[in-house]
C-alpha cells in the first residue's frame, strides 16, 4: 500500500516538475483573469481570420432556398450544391480568368525564381570583380522608386501594352528577395565548394549540384512570395490590360464584385446540376477559387517564413 | 575580402584581366536580372525628367522620340501641380492616415507579437501563428472583398443586425468612418505579418536577463519595461524609419479599390491622385512631376530619420561605414 502511494506522490511529482519545465521557476504563475484575457484574445483573433473565409465558403455552396432563408450570407452548412462552381468553372470569362492568372503566375514565378537565384549567387562572393559597384546597383533601387507615370511610359513605349508580359517582366526581379538568397547563398560553408571546384567543376555546376539542393526551404519560401504576387497581380492588369479576355482573375473579380459588373457565363449546365445557381453563391464561389490556391500551398512552406525573413533583415 | 574562396589572382599587369577571366560566370549570372531592373527600374527613373517638359507622346515615332522631342518646360508642372488644391487635399489625407496608422496600427503586431510568446504550448501558437500569417497573401481585391461581405451592406454583420430588428449602418460607403475602415482592414491583413519580426527578436533574448530580474524582485510588468522591451527597441526603430520615410505611400489598390464606395473626397491619396489626375486623363508632366515629389520628400524624410536615430544612439536603417 505505501510503496504504491510513494510512486504515486512520485508519479505526481513528475508531473508537476514537467509543467513547470514549461514556465521557469522564477516566474510567477499567471492570475486566472490574465489567462482568460489572453485566451479570449487569442480565440478573436483566429476567428477574425477564420469566420468570413468559412461563410464565404459554405454560401458558395448554397442553394437558392438556403441563401433566401438567412438573408444572404450563410455560416451554418445545409447542403453541398456545386451548381456555382459548376457555372463559373464551365467557360466564360471567370475560367479563362483562371487559365491566365495560372500561366502568368507559372511562367512568371519561373522567370523571377531562375534570374533572382543566378543574380544572387553570382553577387554571393564578394572577392568577385566588380562586386561591390554591382551590389550597389542592386541595392540603390530599394531607396529609389520611379514612380508611377515613368514607369507607364516605358511599358507601355515597349508595346507591351495588352501583352501578358507586361504582368510579369517589370516586377520579375525582387531586390527584397534577391537579398534573402544571397545571404543564404553565403552562409553555406565554402568548403563545400572549393572540393567541388577541386574536383574541376564550374560555377553553374556548383551552383545546381551544391548550393540549389541545400537551399530548398528558402527557395520554396521565395517561390511563394513571387507566386502570390503575381496570382494577386490587380493594379498591373488594371494600367496594361485593356482587352478583357486577356484579364486575370484578380480584375475579373474586382469588375464582377465591387464594381457589381456580371461577367460573361458560359451558360452551360451539367446534367444534376442547377443551371441558374443563385448569384450570391456564384460570387463567393469565384472569391473561393481565388483564394484557394494561395491557401493550398501556404501550409507547406510556412514553417520557413521565420528562416527566410530573418536571413533577409538580418543580413539586408 | 577575407572571405574569398576562390584562387588568389596573380599580382601586377593584367590582374584586372584574369580576374575578369576568372569571374565572368558570375558576371554573366547577374546579366538579365541587372538588366531587367535597368530597363524597369533605371529607365523609369531617369523617366522622371518628363516633370520639367511637357511631354507628347504622338511626337516622334516611339516613346523615346517623344522624350526627345518634347519641349523642356522648367517647372511650370510643379508650379501647376502646386495650384491645385485637389493635390493638397490628397497630401493632407495621406499624411493623415499615417499619422492613424502610426498610432492605432503600428503598435498591434508588438503586442499580438508579446500575446503569442507569452503562448507557452508550442502547437497552439503554431496554429495561431499559420491562422494570421494566411491574410498577408490575399490580394487587397479579396481583402476588400471579404470585408464588403461581412460588414457592408448586405454583409452578414447587417443580416444579424436586420434579424434583431436594428438598423444597419454601411460602413464600407461612409466617408466619414473611412479612415477606421482601411487601418482595419490593414490591420486585418498584416498584423500577423507584422509580428513575425517581433517574434524573432523576442525568441533571442536571453532568458538568463528574466531570471537576474525576477530575483531582482522585478515582476512581470518591470521585466517587460526593462527586459522585453529594450530589446525590441532596435527593431521598433528601424520600422518606424522605414514608415517615415515612406509616409506619403499609404498604400494604393485598397484606397483605389475603394474610392468608387466612399467618393473621392475621402479616398484620394497621393498616389491614386497620381492615377486618376495624370493617368487617366494623360497629364503626364504633371503625374510624373507628382511622383518626383513624393520621392524627394521620401527620400528627405528617410535620410532625416536616420540621422535622428544615430544622435539617439540607436543604429537605424544604414549606417556610415
Amino acid at each position: 500500500m505505501t510503496e504504491r502511494a510513494e510512486i504515486l506522490t512520485e508519479a505526481s511529482a513528475t508531473v508537476r516538475v514537467a509543467r513547470r519545465a514549461v514556465r521557469p521557476a522564477w516566474q510567477e504563475a499567471p492570475s486566472t483573469p490574465a489567462v482568460f484575457a489572453k485566451s479570449a484574445l487569442l480565440t478573436l483573433v483566429v476567428l477574425m481570420v477564420l469566420l468570413p473565409m468559412w461563410s464565404i465558403l459554405v454560401t458558395s455552396f448554397a442553394s437558392r432556398q438556403t441563401i433566401n432563408l438567412t438573408g444572404g450570407m450563410v455560416v451554418i452548412p445545409r447542403e453541398l450544391d456545386l451548381s456555382a462552381y459548376v457555372t463559373i468553372l464551365s467557360g466564360g470569362q471567370v475560367t479563362r480568368a483562371l487559365g491566365v492568372s495560372f500561366l502568368v503566375t507559372l511562367v512568371g514565378t519561373a522567370v523571377s525564381l531562375v534570374l533572382t537565384v543566378l543574380a544572387a549567387y553570382g553577387l554571393s562572393r564578394p572577392s568577385t570583380i566588380g562586386h561591390r559597384p554591382l551590389l550597389f546597383y542592386f541595392l540603390v533601387t530599394f531607396l529609389i522608386y520611379p514612380g508611377l507615370v515613368p514607369s507607364y511610359l516605358v511599358v507601355s513605349g515597349l508595346g507591351l501594352k495588352d501583352s501578358l508580359w507586361s504582368l510579369i517582366l517589370p516586377n520579375a526581379i525582387s531586390v527584397f528577395n534577391l537579398v534573402v538568397l544571397r545571404s543564404f547563398f553565403m552562409g553555406i560553408p565554402s568548403e563545400l565548394f572549393d572540393s567541388a571546384r577541386i574536383d574541376g567543376a564550374n560555377e553553374w555546376a556548383v551552383l545546381f549540384r551544391i548550393v540549389l539542393p541545400l537551399s530548398r526551404a528558402v527557395l520554396g519560401v521565395v517561390g511563394l512570395f513571387y507566386a502570390v504576387g503575381y496570382w494577386n497581380a490587380y493594379f498591373n492588369a488594371l494600367l496594361y490590360i485593356d482587352d478583357n479576355e486577356l484579364w486575370p482573375i484578380q480584375r475579373v473579380l474586382q469588375s464582377y464584385i465591387l464594381a457589381g459588373q456580371a461577367p460573361q457565363l458560359s451558360g452551360m449546365s451539367l446534367p444534376g446540376f442547377n443551371a441558374y445557381p443563385p448569384t450570391l453563391a456564384v460570387k463567393m464561389a469565384v472569391v473561393v477559387v481565388t483564394v484557394l490556391p494561395a491557401v493550398i500551398i501556404y501550409p507547406f512552406v510556412q514553417k520557413n517564413f521565420t528562416k527566410g525573413m530573418l536571413v533577409g533583415a538580418v543580413k539586408g | 575580402m577575407t572571405e574569398t574562396s576562390l584562387p588568389a589572382p596573380p599580382a601586377r599587369a593584367s590582374r584586372r584581366w584574369l580576374r575578369l577571366k576568372r569571374d565572368w560566370q558570375f558576371l554573366l549570372m547577374v546579366g538579365p536580372a541587372a538588366l531587367l531592373l535597368f530597363v524597369f527600374h533605371y529607365v523609369p527613373t531617369i523617366g522622371n525628367l518628363v516633370a520639367f517638359q511637357d511631354y507628347n507622346p504622338f511626337l516622334g515615332d516611339s516613346a523615346l522620340g517623344a522624350f526627345l522631342q518634347s519641349e523642356w518646360v522648367a517647372f511650370d508642372n510643379f508650379l501647376e501641380l502646386f495650384e491645385d488644391a485637389a493635390f493638397w487635399e490628397a497630401v493632407r489625407s495621406t499624411l493623415a492616415i499615417t499619422l492613424f496608422q502610426l498610432v492605432f496600427f503600428f503598435p498591434l503586431p508588438i503586442a499580438l507579437a508579446l500575446v503569442l510568446h507569452d503562448v507557452a504550448s508550442a502547437r497552439l501558437r503554431g496554429f495561431v501563428q499559420s491562422v494570421v500569417y494566411l491574410p498577408h497573401f490575399f490580394s487587397w481585391v479579396l481583402v476588400i472583398t471579404f470585408f464588403v461581405q461581412m460588414l457592408g451592406g448586405a454583409g452578414l454583420l447587417a443580416q444579424l443586425l436586420r434579424q434583431q430588428g436594428f438598423e444597419p449602418w454601411d460602413i464600407m460607403t461612409n466617408p466619414d468612418s473611412f479612415i477606421v475602415l482601411v487601418t482595419a482592414e490593414a490591420v486585418w491583413k498584416d498584423v500577423g505579418w507584422g509580428s513575425i519580426v517581433f517574434l524573432a527578436a523576442l525568441s533571442t533574448i536571453d532568458p538568463t536577463l528574466y531570471e537576474a530580474a525576477a530575483v531582482d524582485g522585478a515582476t512581470g510588468y518591470r521585466r517587460l519595461l526593462h527586459v522585453t522591451l529594450p530589446a525590441l527597441r532596435p527593431v521598433i526603430v528601424l520600422l518606424l524609419i522605414l514608415r517615415l520615410g515612406d509616409a506619403l505611400s499609404v498604400g494604393f489598390e485598397q484606397y483605389l479599390l475603394q474610392r468608387e464606395a466612399v467618393g473621392r473626397q475621402a479616398a484620394e491619396v497621393l498616389d491614386t491622385y497620381v492615377y486618376h489626375q495624370a493617368i487617366l486623363p494623360q497629364q503626364w508632366g504633371i503625374g510624373a512631376a507628382a511622383g518626383l515629389f513624393k520621392a524627394v520628400v521620401g527620400l528627405v524624410l528617410i535620410v532625416a530619420a536616420n540621422k535622428l536615430a544615430h544622435a539617439l544612439g540607436e543604429q537605424g536603417v544604414y549606417s556610415k561605414s
